[in-house]
């Protein structure tokens, strides 16, 4: 009986954060008042909440996912292995620290595992991505070797399938 | 060569189908957007298409067991027990081609020329015809917004005669949304017994209820002796195309309409039935998360095109199953029929006019939410356009 249980507390209105969390994160264009009909709230409720999720940084940010095969401009993307010696009192942080104040990196992840940490950088060029490894990460101090490994293409990002438009193979009308 | 004279009667006298007119102008246009469709969005999970593949990799391309795979009725048992409350030996259990052929061998096997059965209306387009086509008088029972569209105890008592002898329970309703609770299935009941009815019950949209659980009304004292049990894999799991319905029922009722599955289906696809062990298996485990999360994604829809169409002036009883809205056109003046083609026709949003469910459809369109939330928004703005230029707002 566990799973019926379970079931019966989506009907007690999930908290309208996680609710509102969830939506968002699928869509982030959809507006308050979208979601006050969506949710069964007022518009005043998903407002005043979403501020209070921004404000305690629950919200960081409202990004857009782009297919940059599809942009037509250049763009390489690389994931980086990077094992390091973790400092006595400071751990893994200040490295990582120096690490992802570099524009070019865009996420920073420590891992278990064979290595530390896991750099994912962008840059124009798969070039500019090699220039940054050598001339800037791998010669840190503290960082005992890397693992450059280029994206080829991406197939899936966030949930969102990017080869193929998958398109409604439905009958338009059915009983 | 004339043809008519070698159709038969009972098919020849079945009206067409009202929602192939309909069909026929959307799929000939661009850009429609549709919320005439009776399936869901979501395609089937991929753990269930992997497995059905892997199925046919490793050879399980046979026939099984008239009665279904063994270990898929053993989880529909589970399933059933553990969801419903509903216990079934797994021989009371029939794999079918569709909640469709379950419907079509529980007609066959239940009703004799003459008999009657009653029948919702508005409710699923092949009840009628089906009825008919096995030598029955399907008796149209009015369901009405002001009750919420459910069945209720004075309108079935006048309509039970001494020829009635099936009654249909399609709750979650198609195509009003309606559902029958705990307490408005108790208040029939007794009227079941007493006339000595047995039910159909059609629970196909089980797992889509947005306030309580779904109760069968086998699960009453004295129902589950004179219930047959019908629901599938197409709407819990959006396994339409896959084609797995299963039926349980009475030993005796069951072994009866096994005679007539043997014969004309043999058994349900081998595919489709390794599909379905794999979704109840893997859901059970999961605590039902996949259905859990389809059915919350609905009920945001549900919630946005009752709100909206409300406010737009197209009032909606609220709908408290399934994934349709039926929305009360009589403002307008038109037909249900004549509002469908003209929304089609001057603003591509494709809707099915209450009509093509039967009796008690007219003034009411069905607007399916099986859609994304994107399509929804731009459906209700291209309405509200529609109604502000006939001056209908």
């Amino acid at each position: 009986m566990a799973w019926f249980d379970l079931r019966t507390k989506v009907f007690k209105m999930k908290d309208i954060r996680a609710e509102i969390l969830d939506i968002l994160q699928d869509d982030a264009k959809v507006s308050n008042k979208e979601i006050a009909s969506m949710i069964g709230e007022s518009e005043d409720a998903i407002a005043a909440e979403i501020a209070k999720l921004e404000q305690e940084k629950v919200i960081l940010k409202y990004k857009t996912l782009i297919n940059r095969e599809k942009a037509d401009y250049d763009h390489a993307e690389g994931l980086i292995e990077v094992k390091v010696e973790p400092q006595r009192e400071r751990g893994y942080d200040e490295i990582a620290k120096r690490i992802y104040r570099f524009d070019e990196v865009k996420a920073v992840y420590l891992m278990s595992g064979t290595y530390d940490l896991s750099v994912h950088v962008e840059a124009s060029t798969m070039k500019q991505i090699s220039e940054f490894v050598f001339e800037k990460l791998a010669v840190m101090e503290g960082i005992r070797s890397t693992a450059t490994y280029f994206i080829m293409r991406k197939y899936k990002e966030h949930g969102v399938i990017f080869v193929d438009d998958e398109k409604d193979e439905r009958l338009v009308i059915s009983p | 060569m004339n043809y008519e004279k070698y159709i038969s009667k009972n098919v020849r006298e079945i009206p067409p189908s009202g929602i192939r007119k309909f069909f026929d102008i959307a799929s000939e246009m661009d850009d429609v957007i549709s919320l005439g469709v009776g399936e869901p969005d979501f395609t089937t999970p991929w753990n269930i298409c992997e497995m059905a593949i892997y199925a046919i990799e490793t050879g399980k391309t046979h026939y099984t067991s008239n009665h279904g795979m063994t270990p898929l009725r053993q989880e529909i048992k589970r399933y059933l027990s553990e969801r419903f409350g509903l216990d079934y030996e797994i021989d009371q259990i029939v794999a079918t081609v569709g909640a469709s052929e379950a419907l079509d061998i529980a007609f066959r096997t239940l009703i004799d020329p003459g008999d009657e059965v009653l029948v919702p209306a508005p409710s699923y387009v092949s009840y009628m015809p089906g009825v008919r086509l096995a030598g029955g008088v399907a008796v149209p029972i009015l369901t009405v917004a002001e009750n919420d569209f459910k069945y209720t105890k004075d309108v079935l008592e006048k309509a039970i005669t001494e020829k009635t002898k099936v009654i249909i329970m399609p709750f979650p309703n198609n195509p009003t949304g309606a559902i029958m609770s705990k307490e408005d299935l108790e208040g029939i009941t007794s009227l079941i017994i007493e006339n000595d009815l047995m039910v159909i019950s059609d629970e196909i949209y089980a797992e889509l209820t947005y306030d309580k659980n779904h109760v069968s009304i086998a699960s009453l004292p004295g129902m589950k002796e004179r219930t047959v049990v019908i629901n599938g894999f197409s709407k819990s799991f959006a396994m339409t195309g896959w084609r797995l319905g299963y039926v349980a029922g009475p030993i005796e009722l069951v072994d009866a309409m096994v005679k007539i599955h043997q014969y004309t289906i043999l058994c349900a696809p081998v595919a489709a039935q390794e599909a379905g062990i794999e979704a109840l298996k893997t859901e059970r485990k999961n605590g039902f998360k996949q259905v859990k999360n389809m059915m919350n994604q609905y009920n945001r829809r549900r919630r946005f095109m009752y709100e909206e169409l409300n406010k737009i002036g197209l009032a909606c009883f609220e709908p408290l199953g399934a994934f349709y809205v039926f929305p009360d056109i009589r403002k307008t003046g038109l037909s249900s029929d004549e509002f469908c083609e003209r929304l089609v026709k001057e603003k591509k949003v494709a809707c099915v006019p209450g009509t093509a469910f039967g009796e008690g459809g007219e003034g009411f369109i069905r607007c399916s939410y099986a859609s994304s939330m994107e399509n929804l928004k731009d459906a209700i703005e291209r309405i509200t356009e529609f109604l502000n230029e006939n001056g209908w707002a």
